[in-house]
């Protein structure tokens, strides 16, 4: 019994991160950067719900909402300031001033908000489900995260093998010169990209933040390398993969350390990782990379 | 001057870097004797040479190798915690300084190269960003088991536990030595500007002459294309092991000066977390991914400047992420670059270098001859 | 293009070693005493940093309001160490070349440490608000205004054995963190002292410090009365929101890092009912001393309720002012004279603040006081003692 209460922990856990990862391999799958800055619009978006929710009062339906908005608004100022002047630069070059775009957003968060925590309210008024006379605890959070995770990773995969705008995407990912013959606009496909990537990090600030109410200018950075991780735990660029990733790290993160040593979870997690990586080098459901000579 | 041309590039280049190197050091010395240096400056010495020890060491896998790496602070880590170790072990019995800490450099350096080749090992299948998770998450395995690690000793020898310093069951008079999160604590500051300054010199020549050895070359082939590189028949898991194993080796010595330099020792995500890994990734990338002696500018300007930085108070770290993306576009992005050679600063600076000229010169000259 | 760049190496290298001329000269003057601060002002653990050097501050204002310490009026200068040990070294060498005359610093264990060895060369006076390792008490050359960490562990179980709360104590803590892990292994052994059994020991990380579900639920199993928490409040939060969501009410217990629980922004402090706390301040006290430091803190910082790190670094600042008023020092002694005469005279004095009724110091440097403990009721502290 306790091995499956762990499981259900394990599983709720790792749905906020698939969440999270979901956004990460979105943008690392059309424009090929690890978007470090990522965790930390998860830390703005839960700020601009927790302000219109304790602060003004309004419905938490309207901070979320408001929460998509603003981060896709911000996603798209960064991608325009910070990454599209470096498109013809080294990935490492976008991989350090995306760096220098999440200390940013760190320490404005720290200036503005100040360094004390918030408790953040859950949006999610679902009752916590309980099975097997109360042994057993599903919250709320992870009856509305499970679902929502899978019909994200749904419509995303709709939207980008149906849509022409998806598509676009798609070709941009292959071969951003090619796609340019075939009259794609590539910073247009890009912008959107990243206008995704952070509309889903706004649902997963919602998310991350209800179900571990805890909310500081450095709260969205561990949660972002974990889904990170995550992410190519189920082989970057994958969006089912993300899912999967995110879940299995959840379980893996507390079935250690419910089992073998809570000290040394992290390490377990990290060396399963390698394993894995050691067995499918891109990760479950990653491409198989074919190389050319 | 004249027979410092007739040398060839490279000897060239070194004597010049070797020239700088020292003529530096002597500057820091005439201005510490004079009593004119500030105690943030004399405090930073030495934490410059081991940020461009590690800048170089990493810039051998990043920028030489070509693989991407976010752990390289576990090897610094894995450094500074062996020769710690080390050092407060045999504090009492080895009495000369000297042997003492040269053997904790070793050991520092060896033990972090042991590490190296494994994740080389492991590695050798991966490739790009996979590559680099791998190395983050090792670097992460590294400061987590740190963390709950416990060693003590007595008289009946070592006693190792990853649950807490109880459970090591010391005899009478036994002295935990790592502390789980307190890591080590009091190690003799043996690291000093001199050492510091010998061993930058030391990392550098070893890897610039790996560079420009036949290794360096099968190095390189690796790096722009492995496929033509194996089909010229290049060791391609010899050669990346290599690399790796030099690349942890310096870190591991880097890590052996920082930890004796302070003496609190502990493993938290600031100083060995992949925040630090990637504090040493944007010295790299920022001096030129390839560069040698573009990390080791690049590790001085972004460790100095968050100190110079400190007018500003609570606006420090936020300036100084501002001053970060700024530099970035400034050096990548296509139209500055098309602005810079518009307007070379050669133009700019001309006049300034003509007047520094003669004594820069004058001295680069004189080391050389 | 090559040579360009090599010149222009040198050129930064040179010029950054010539600015180092611009800050040098050490500026004393003969007529202020200046105090340095050091902390955490940006990254995970701004929080403490900022309560200390807003506390400190207040202090200063008021002491210079009142004619200063020995008849020279205080200059409070403050630098961040983001909580490290290297950048606490550059801190401690920025306010060196300010012209610091003594330390209140640092706020953290670690870094305390690496500050501790460069205060001992210099023989620079150094009182810590919360450093509270025992390993800063090595060179008995910094005092603490806070309890030691083990002094915490064994009082906590101490007072649970003499209250009888429970016979039966899971913990949860961090094993990360320096303070938690310090009062965790003294906490153990003195329960074993005194007879308690501790059914359940779980730990967390910095890396992985948001999801308690696994700690709680084998405290839960294990048939813990009593969870010790020798954490810090942010954590705390979380922790006692998820015991709520698996019905799981045992008696929490905490130190002094709990403190500041209550006034957490939105935190639904029904949940926090009936927690001990075994804290030398509460904000909520009703005493003159206290309620106007909260006071003066309000107003001066947007409405902020001080936690105890506040009130360590107050009480630092009049400590500092006690005993220099005792030893008698001037401005224009070096740092090395107040050095010896401030120890001197600190191991003489008894104080009186906001942390603590008749403070004294033994040589170690480790204070001697008595921690209160308070429950949480009705969104209050009520003294459980």
């Amino acid at each position: 019994m306790s091995f499956i209460s762990y499981l259900i922990k394990g599983i709720s856990l790792g749905s906020v991160y698939s969440m999270i990862a979901l956004g990460y391999t979105m943008v690392y799958g059309i424009a090929k950067m690890l978007n470090f800055a990522h965790g930390d619009v998860i830390m703005v978006g839960g700020y601009i719900i927790f302000i219109v929710m304790s602060v003004s009062g309004l419905n938490p339906i309207v901070g979320v909402l408001l929460a998509i908005i603003l981060c896709t608004l911000l996603g798209i100022t960064i991608e325009r300031v910070a990454y599209k002047p470096l498109r013809k630069a080294s990935s490492l070059a976008v991989l350090i001033t995306a760096i220098g775009v999440s200390y940013l957003l760190q320490n404005v968060a720290l200036l503005i908000f100040g360094a004390d925590t918030k408790s953040f309210s859950s949006v999610i008024k679902l009752p916590a489900l309980k099975l097997a006379g109360g042994a057993l605890t599903i919250s709320g959070e992870t009856l509305v995260t499970i679902p929502l995770c899978l019909i994200i990773m749904v419509a995303l995969n709709i939207f980008i093998k149906k849509t022409k705008t998806g598509r676009s995407m798609i070709a941009v990912s292959e071969d951003k010169d090619a796609s340019v013959l075939m009259g794609i606009n590539v910073n247009k496909t890009i912008a959107i990209t990243f206008a995704i990537g952070s509309a889903l990090a706004a649902v997963a600030s919602a998310l991350l933040f209800s179900s571990y109410p805890s909310l500081s200018s450095t709260s969205g950075a561990m949660p972002g390398i974990k889904a990170f991780v995550a992410a190519v735990f189920g082989g970057i660029g994958s969006i089912p993969g993300a899912m999967i990733g995110g879940i299995l790290l959840g379980v893996i993160q507390i079935l250690s350390s419910a089992y073998i040593s809570s000290q040394l979870s992290d390490a377990i997690v990290f060396f399963i990782l390698i394993l894995v990586l050691l067995v499918k080098p891109t990760g479950i459901l990653g491409k198989v990379m074919h190389e050319k000579v | 001057m004249t027979r410092l041309k007739a040398l060839n590039k490279s000897t060239r280049n070194n004597i010049i870097v070797l020239g700088i190197i020292l003529v530096i050091y002597v500057i820091c010395r005439i201005l510490m004797a004079a009593g004119a240096m500030s105690n943030l400056m004399q405090g930073l010495l030495v934490p410059l040479c081991y940020y461009s020890i590690l800048a170089i060491s990493l810039n051998l896998t990043v920028g030489i190798l070509g693989e991407l790496s976010l752990g390289h602070a576990g090897f610094m880590c894995i450094g500074a915690f062996m020769g710690a170790f080390f050092t407060k072990c045999t504090e009492n019995s080895i009495s000369n300084v000297f042997i003492r800490y040269g053997i904790a450099m070793l050991l520092g350096a060896v033990c972090a190269a042991l590490f190296g080749g494994l994740i080389g090992v492991v590695v050798l299948r991966l490739r790009g960003d996979y590559l680099a998770i791998v190395t983050l998450a090792f670097g992460e395995i590294v400061k987590n088991i740190i963390n709950a690690l416990y060693v003590g000793i007595d008289n009946k020898g070592l006693h190792i536990s990853l649950q807490d310093a109880a459970a090591l069951k010391l005899a009478e008079g036994g002295e935990v030595i790592v502390n789980g999160a307190k890591g080590i604590t009091g190690t003799s500051r043996d690291t000093t500007f001199t050492v510091a300054i010998l061993m930058l010199i030391l990392v550098y020549f070893i890897i610039v002459n790996l560079i420009n050895s036949r290794s360096g070359r099968a190095i390189m082939a690796i790096r722009d294309n492995r496929i033509a590189a194996e089909s010229v028949g290049i060791d391609i898991t010899r050669f990346k092991l290599l690399a790796f194993t030099i690349s942890a080796a310096m870190a591991g010595i880097a890590g052996v000066l920082y930890s004796h330099n302070i003496s609190s020792l502990v493993a938290t995500p600031k100083n060995f977390g992949y925040n630090m890994s990637i504090m040493i990734l944007v010295f790299v990338v920022l001096g030129g991914v390839g560069n040698i002696r573009g990390s080791i500018v690049a590790a001085v300007i972004l460790t100095l400047l968050p100190e110079y930085l400190r007018f500003l108070a609570d606006y420090r770290m936020l300036i100084y992420a501002v001053v970060l993306i700024v530099m970035m576009i400034f050096n990548w992005n296509p139209a500055c670059i098309a602005w810079r050679k518009n307007h070379p600063i050669k133009g700019v600076l001309q006049s300034v270098i003509k007047k520094k000229e003669g004594s820069a010169s004058g001295k680069e000259g004189g080391k050389a001859s | 293009m090559k040579k360009i760049k090599k010149v222009l190496s040198l050129l930064v290298i040179s010029s950054m070693v010539v600015a180092s001329f611009a800050a040098c000269g050490t500026k004393k003057s003969g007529e202020t005493f200046t105090i340095g601060g050091i902390g955490p002002i940006t990254g995970d653990a701004a929080v403490y940093g900022i309560n200390v050097k807003n506390g400190a501050e207040i202090a200063v204002k008021e002491i210079n309001a009142a004619g200063g310490i020995n008849g020279a009026q205080i200059v409070f200068k403050f630098e961040d160490d983001v909580a490290d040990g290297e950048k606490a070294v550059n801190a401690y060498n920025t306010l060196k070349d300010a012209g610091m005359h003594m330390l209140m610093g640092t706020v953290t264990s670690g870094a305390c440490a690496s500050v501790m060895e460069e205060t001992n060369v210099d023989n620079m006076f150094q009182l810590t608000p919360s450093a509270s390792s025992t390993d800063v008490l090595k060179n008995g050359n910094v005092y603490q205004v806070c309890f030691t960490d083990p002094n915490l562990g064994i009082t906590s179980a101490q007072y649970i054995a003499g209250k009888g709360l429970a016979k039966k104590i899971a913990i949860i803590y961090d094993s990360s963190d320096i303070y938690s892990s310090g009062i965790e292994a003294a906490f153990k052994v003195e329960a074993g002292n005194q007879g308690l059994e501790i059914v359940a020991e779980e730990a967390f990380t910095a890396d992985s410090n948001s999801d308690f579900s696994v700690q709680l639920q084998k405290a839960k199993d294990s048939g813990a009365e009593l969870v010790f928490l020798p954490i810090y409040y942010t954590q705390a939060t979380l922790i006692l929101s998820q015991a709520a969501a698996i019905d799981y009410k045992p008696i929490f217990l905490g130190c002094d890092g709990l403190d500041g629980i209550l006034t957490v922004e939105n935190f639904d402090t029904s949940l926090a009912e009936g927690v001990v706390l075994m804290t030398p301040f509460s904000a909520e006290s009703t005493d003159e001393k206290t309620a106007s430091f909260v006071k003066a803190y309000q107003s001066a910082y947007n409405n902020e309720t001080p936690n105890q790190f506040a009130a360590d670094a107050y009480d630092a600042i009049y400590i500092i002012k006690a005993a220099a008023e005792k030893a008698g020092i001037k401005p224009d002694m070096s740092v090395s004279e107040i050095g010896t005469a401030m120890k001197e005279a600190i191991q003489q004095i008894s104080y009186d603040g906001l942390t603590g009724a008749q403070m004294t110091w033994a040589a170690t440097g480790e204070v001697n006081k008595q921690p209160r403990a308070y429950k949480i009721e009705g969104g209050k502290y009520v003294s459980a003692e």
